[in-house]
């Protein structure tokens, strides 16, 4: 099918959802890389065997679906129309719901979610805390749509925004509503997607690049993955919708090559929209033209940093440069680019259809519109999270995040990536925005939250971060590759309750030569987990250096296993278990650690069901 | 254009960059991995300067004064507080890497370090890693070494740190542009090594004078257009005459 205009686009549209209308019930069944590796693809095998037996198959359709984000739970299901949400689906139960939920509208008690804070049973999707107070502006269409299929896209109401775009609108104009939204950069740097864009228009020389940056490297972030995997037309439009504001006609998606599912999805996505006459020559008659070419990374964390990514696509060793001269001016082969994230360009369509007016309404006053964000760490709910800009992080841990795994105490939120900071608990009540989150030491980055319970170290948290991004640091500029070797060397001492108080003056003076001299944001902004723990938990480095003790039981060279006599039952468990066969004791007698043996792993620890290992 | 300088004011052409034009105008600002042969890099971040312009508002930035493109009215100072710290924290930083640079230690000692305040890379050589080897490398036309890894592990070699490939012709570039003089190589009657290869050497047909090997010769013939002949004697033998002949010619 190919579409030569914007009212075929509509036709095609209107047939689509008429169509629809006359359907069926659908099973959603999440196929997003966490359900994947949970076991969905059985899972909705199993289902379309049960239709089959049932001889349901023409009545009821089985969508395999993006990222619903509630990955914790996975695998996903969700019964279309009424909504009905089963978690944690095993292949065994597909034939019960066929059977109960399809044929005779009968819920599954055993495969709803229970609300852990008010041990209710909840049955719809939209009931369940995690969802409820989050606004799925890009998100939404996740779990509504099978990725692979541009007509359920289409359904949705996609690509009808480049459609009106193309005949309707000027290039300034569209620029000019981009820039009203507020809609700044998700990939970390906050700028202004609409001031880029117009100083790309405004450029001189030809040809102009547009380039979508997939390279999403932070631990624990996952949210462009999904939106690449789940819904990459959204992307694809956004891109030729800024393609056509900014008169460029080749575009780039740089994409982990550790994303396979994400890089199979785009490209059927991209030669869908080609057979479709939405991307590539003459788009949807309009005579304007541009197409995409996918372009995988070869693994380099400092890749994702624009620069980089540009000598990286160039086929040149993947440095960054200096920005003294904006890419926008001279980026990918000296030519005037614009590089934006996927979820900046996944944000685009909506902005056009709904309106600059309606997307300022959701947000602050700087930080419009919604964020997307991986909340992993020790929180009970772990998953992707989209939210309104402004929300407190307290809202994100405790109401969405369902709070902290097992029970124990709050200690700090990673925001940023590793390049970002620790954020404490009277940070909570932060409104979570580019300006607030940079102020109080850290930042959005593109948007990991790594929640901490009062088991870490936050001397180890910096050490942590420091050492990937020490691995990770190009090596090109002076501050960044010795600043980070000698930055890790130091907590490396801390850690093992060497130096003295000094230290901390030595750790700061260093971090203040890389934030200042460093060449790009990778080494510009590396001091700051190192920073913010500080900042927020000095008394912790202190005990380390003074009382060459670590509070939270983390540093080995600074703790002891031992066994509280009174609580030992003499289980034989952790003799069993310990590696390093440094416990020792009979049955039903209390056990002893030896620690010169003893390597501090922890193992004892974790399998003990009687709390009777002390670690200080 | 017209900039100021440490209070003086430059004139300048657009598209230089301020190290050049401070350079030119006898300003001295330390650099490491700056080379007129080779472009601009920006890595050793040792040309950092501070700037400011009437129309900032009071705004300063420190920049690297080797890519930092002029600006009509722009007033930069080489050596204020905040240049000092950078330039002695990368020293400092330079000095644990490489701590028998006696260039690494007499740019530490005008910045008053005297020992390195962080701790010595262990087993440490010669390299800072300013690439100015394989830019000039690259330039020549030879792109026979490269950098291989990142981060602190990132090196300059050959590949495979092997031996150096054909693609090397043995022109000592890399030795003879290299600050630390970190690249070894070594020549004996009518051999040169380096890169772990062994290269012939051609004398000068007049004074017997090294000038090459024959690959070298080779490739740079190629690479001017000149006969390979042009490459039978040394410079000062083919100044020489030169000179002679343009001695004939006047008089």
């Amino acid at each position: 099918m190919h579409l030569t205009s914007p009212e075929a686009l509509k036709r095609l549209k209107s047939q689509l959802v008429r169509q629809r209308k006359e359907n069926k019930s659908v099973i959603t069944v999440c196929a997003g890389t966490g359900c994947v590796a949970c076991g969905c693809a059985a899972v909705s095998a199993a289902f379309r065997e049960a239709l089959k037996e049932n001889h349901l198959e023409e009545k009821v359709e089985i969508k395999t679906t993006g990222c619903h984000g509630f990955c914790e739970r996975g695998p996903l299901v969700v019964m279309r129309p009424e909504g009905i949400f089963y978690q944690r689906v095993k292949p065994a139960d597909a034939k019960q719901i066929v059977e109960k939920t399809i044929k005779q509208g009968k819920v599954i008690e055993k495969l709803l979610y229970r609300d852990p804070q008010t041990k209710q049973l909840l049955t719809y999707e939209k009931d369940i805390p995690f969802y409820n107070k989050q606004e799925r502006l890009i998100f939404g269409m996740n779990g509504h749509m099978d990725p692979t299929s541009i007509q359920d896209y289409i359904t949705l109401g996609g690509y009808q925004a480049l459609g009106r775009v193309l005949v309707s609108v000027h290039p300034d104009e569209v620029i000019e509503e981009v820039k009203k939204s507020g809609l700044r950069g998700r990939g970390g740097g906050g700028f202004s997607t609409g001031r880029k864009w117009a100083s790309c228009r405004q450029a001189e020389g030809e040809p102009k690049y547009i380039i979508c940056n997939a390279d999403e490297g932070d631990p624990g972030a996952f949210m462009d993955r999904s939106l690449l995997e789940g819904n990459p037309h959204a992307v694809v439009e956004g891109m030729i919708i800024g393609a056509y504001a900014i008169g460029s006609h080749d575009g780039y998606v740089y994409v982990r090559n550790e994303y396979p599912l994400a890089v199979k999805n785009l490209n059927i996505a991209l030669a869908a929209a080609r057979e479709y006459g939405l991307l590539g020559a003459d788009i949807l008659g309009s005579g304007f033209s541009f197409d995409i070419t996918v372009s995988r990374g070869g693994g380099a964390f400092v890749c994702g940093e624009s620069t980089a990514l540009m000598a990286s696509l160039e086929g040149k060793i993947g440095e960054p440069r200096a920005k003294y001269i904006h890419t926008v001016e001279c980026g990918l082969w000296e030519k005037p680019s614009t590089l934006n994230n996927v979820e900046t360009w996944a944000n685009v369509p909506t902005i056009i259809e709904k309106g600059a007016d309606w997307y300022r309404k959701i947000g602050t006053e700087n930080s419009k519109g919604t964020k997307v964000f991986a909340l992993t760490g020790k929180v009970n709910n772990t998953g992707l999270v989209e939210v309104p800009m402004g929300i407190p992080l307290r809202e994100i841990i405790f109401d969405i995040g369902g709070g902290i795994l097992d029970g124990r105490a709050f200690k700090a939120v990673q925001t940023g990536g590793p390049s970002g900071g620790c954020l404490p608990e009277s940070a909570l009540n932060l409104p979570v925005d580019f300006d607030t989150l940079t102020e109080a030491g850290s930042m959005m980055g593109s948007g990991g939250l790594i929640v901490m319970d009062d088991r870490t170290c936050m001397v180890d948290v910096a050490k942590y971060f420091i050492h990937f991004l020490l691995e990770e640091s190009c090596g090109k500029c002076v501050p960044c590759r010795e600043g980070l070797r000698q930055l890790h060397e130091m907590l490396e001492e801390i850690s093992r309750g060497e130096g003295g108080v000094g230290t901390l003056d030595g750790i700061e003076r260093l971090c203040s030569v890389m934030e200042q001299g460093s060449l790009c944001a990778l080494g510009r902004s590396a001091p700051n987990p190192v920073m913010s723990t500080l900042r927020y938990f000095r008394d912790e480095y202190l005990a380390h250096l003074e009382a060459h003790r670590c509070p939270a039981g983390v540093c080995k060279a600074l703790i002891n296993y031992s066994v509280i006599e009174e609580n030992c039952t003499g289980c034989v468990v952790c003799k069993r278990a310990c590696p390093a066969e440094a416990i020792t004791g009979e049955k039903n007698q209390v056990h002893k650690i030896n620690s010169e043996i003893c390597t501090r792993c922890g193992i004892c620890l974790a399998v003990c069901k009687f709390d009777a290992i002390l670690v200080e | 254009m017209q900039l100021t300088i440490d209070k003086r004011s430059v004139v300048a052409r657009k598209g230089e960059y301020l190290l050049e034009v401070a350079q030119r105008n006898g300003i001295e600002i330390p650099a490491l991995c700056h080379h007129p042969a080779v472009e601009p890099w920006g890595g050793c971040r040792l040309c950092m300067v501070e700037i400011t312009h009437p129309d900032w508002k009071g705004w300063t930035g420190l920049v690297t004064a080797c890519l930092y493109p002029v600006q009509d009215g722009l007033i930069v100072s080489t050596d204020t507080k905040k240049v000092h710290q950078v330039r002695a924290g990368v020293l400092d930083l330079l000095l644990a890497r490489c701590p028998g640079s006696s260039l690494i230690q007499n740019l530490a000692r005008q910045y008053g370090i005297e020992e390195t305040s962080f701790t010595p890379r262990k087993a440490p050589d010669l390299c800072i890693l300013c690439g100015l080897c394989i830019r000039i490398c690259e330039k020549i036309g030879a792109s026979a070494i490269s950098s291989i890894g990142r981060g602190v592990e990132k090196l300059v070699s050959v590949p495979y740190e092997t031996v150096a490939t054909a693609a090397c012709v043995g022109c000592l570039s890399c030795a003879n542009i290299c600050p630390t003089g970190a690249i070894a190589f070594s020549e004996s009657e009518h051999c040169r090594t380096i890169w772990s290869r062994n290269f012939e050497l051609v004398r000068c047909e007049e004074c017997k004078a090294v000038i090459g090997t024959p690959e070298q010769l080779e490739h740079f013939a190629r690479r001017s257009g000149l006969d390979r002949s042009y490459f039978t004697k040394c410079d000062s033998c083919r100044n020489r005459e030169a000179a002679a002949r343009f001695v004939r010619v006047t008089f």
